[in-house]
């Protein structure tokens, strides 16, 4: 029970940096982006690339922190990963969104994304292999914290579930604190408004790519170092990740870090009593209950 | 004679290539004075003050403020040309606070902050509000919120856009009122209005718009006593025109 609760809140924390920068996309571009979640795959192959080339370079860097089998390397290049993620989302919107917004409707952009997806998907296969491949291949031990009830932990998790935060309230100090936040804020909230308000869209819009693309990377890495890379981590996650933003409801940072867990530990508690095959199905049910309940998500504002 | 700070000549615009909202309209505006645009409905009127705004993209015609060429502008560059826009709804951010509205609009230049509170000296309603939501604002205090979005880059020129739709009559007459003390510190309004009534009494100069031309103008004075004016827009009898 507790175990469940501590690998969901887990699992929590990676679907929540998707569903952020998804669902900031969403509300800005009024689409949803079923390609979202292959900049997860994005950030987790750059940074296998860039550990590679990291501790070649610099052995010492590829030494392990702590109880960790994160290593420096690792570190740095999670951060170049996020950069190259970042990156990616800007071109991907550049030569596919942006375009087919001027000439279509929000409808061809879902089904570009689509397209977008099953591209990004079988290039990483081309290029990486479809072979699940680990950062670490060093075996981490668990730490028993309590026997009773049984809780195990490994020390990667603590860090993940450190890092993620961190994350998540250095983007809340940004969106509450600064005007940058507040232009952001404004954009997602009327953007011809915003436009007058002598913010100018293209660049917001181009920012708001580039800050998925980044929490994407974090989270491909974050799931990567807990689980297997593979070219197919964004087909796993995008479904966890939509029911994320929904539940939380679209354009609501915090509600998506809500959802998030929501989802994340609601799918792991369901473990305990359904078969391990349906537990990809619990997001659903999340979505059907919650919409019935509150159609526009925990946070999100209905149209007016 | 005031001089003239606006000037438009001939201006095709509107939102589809082809099918121009105006067809043809000139306006003249002086500098500190209030300037109201009338006419039915899709008479263009809105649409004209957004084609000055850079809103509407313009398709022959020129706009000049202060003799320097303003036509086609980028909305997000009007605080530069010393200009602002305030739209008829959904004007301000109702997820931001009221301060951070204000800053939102100021952000480019950080120096001016302190006109924050400048702003919240003439309007206390905003200061004692500045850290709620502008969402829970009342219509008249959106109004106000909105007009000191417009008032914080300091512009020559405010385009409004209908400012007291949908206001209580009273909450009506304070915003048009603030307009037109605006123009008495050196503020040039050019304002869209259906509330004729009202804002014709406050205003120097009248243009009426149909049909995405000009019908007519003249001094506000002059227009409030012409009964043709009066029977169509201000309510009054045909027996008196008569």
């Amino acid at each position: 029970m507790i175990q469940s609760l501590t690998d969901g809140i887990l699992v929590g924390a990676i679907v929540s940096l998707g569903a952020i920068g998804l669902t900031m996309v969403m509300h800005m571009l009024r689409f949803a982006n079923f390609s979202h979640a292959e900049l997860l795959s994005i950030g987790a192959y750059s940074a296998l690339v860039f550990d590679a080339l990291f501790s070649g370079i610099l052995p010492s860097l590829a030494n392990n922190i702590g109880p960790l089998s994160m290593t420096w390397a690792l570190i740095l290049s999670m951060l170049c990963a996020m950069g190259v993620t970042g990156l990616s989302a800007v071109l991907i919107n550049e030569f596919v969104f942006k375009r087919i917004r001027e000439k279509g409707s929000e409808l061809s952009m879902v089904f570009a994304s689509f397209g977008v997806a099953m591209i990004i998907r079988n290039v990483l296969g081309l290029i990486f292999g479809l072979k699940s491949q680990l950062y670490s291949n060093d075996i981490v031990f668990a730490v028993l914290v309590s026997s009773e009830p049984q809780l195990l932990i490994k020390p990667d998790q603590v860090f993940v579930l450190l890092a993620a935060l961190l994350i998540m309230l250095v983007l809340h100090f940004v969106l509450s604190h600064t005007t940058f936040g507040y232009a952001l804020r404004a954009v997602a909230e009327n953007p011809p408004l915003a436009e007058v308000s002598g913010i100018r869209l293209s660049r917001v819009i181009a920012l708001v790519w580039i800050i998925s693309g980044l929490l994407a990377a974090a989270a491909g890495v974050f799931y990567g170092l807990n689980n297997h890379i593979n070219p197919v981590i964004g087909r796993d996650l995008v479904l966890p990740i939509f029911a994320a933003t929904i539940v939380g409801g679209i354009g609501s940072v915090y509600g998506a870090v809500l959802g998030g867990f929501i989802v994340g530990i609601a799918a792991n508690m369901a473990l305990l009593v359904l078969p391990s095959g349906y537990s990809p199905a619990v997001p659903f049910i999340i979505i059907l209950v919650l919409l019935l309940v509150r159609p526009h998500g925990l946070f999100g504002e209905a149209e007016t | 004679m005031a001089e003239t700070l606006l000037h438009a000549t001939n201006i095709v615009a509107g939102y589809v290539k082809d099918l121009p909202i105006l067809k043809k309209v000139s306006i003249n505006v002086k500098k500190a004075s209030l300037t109201l645009i009338i006419g039915p409905n899709g008479a263009g009127k809105s649409t004209f003050i957004k084609a000055i705004a850079g809103v509407v993209p313009v398709t022959s015609g020129k706009i000049t403020l202060k003799g320097q060429d303003i036509t086609g502008i980028r909305p997000d560059q009007m605080s530069q040309h010393s200009i602002a826009y305030v739209p008829q709804s959904d004007n301000i951010f109702r997820a931001l606070t009221i301060r951070q509205n204000l800053e939102l609009v100021l952000r480019k230049n950080r120096t001016a902050i302190d006109r924050i509170d400048t702003l919240f000296m003439r309007f206390p309603i905003l200061k004692t509000k500045q850290t709620e939501k502008a969402g829970t604002l009342s219509g008249g205090q959106r109004q106000i919120l909105a007009v000191s979005m417009a008032l914080a880059a300091e512009p020559m020129l405010i385009l409004m856009d209908e400012p007291s739709a949908g206001l209580s009559p009273k909450a009506a007459q304070e915003v048009l009122q603030l307009a037109r003390d605006l123009t008495t510190e050196g503020v040039t309004i050019l304002l869209v209005e259906q509330n004729v009534n009202q804002a014709m009494r406050l205003s120097d100069h009248c243009y009426i718009l149909a049909e995405g031309q000009n019908q007519h103008d003249a001094d506000a004075a002059v227009l409030l006593n012409d009964p043709i004016v009066g029977e169509i827009y201000l309510g009054g009898k045909r027996m008196r025109a008569e």
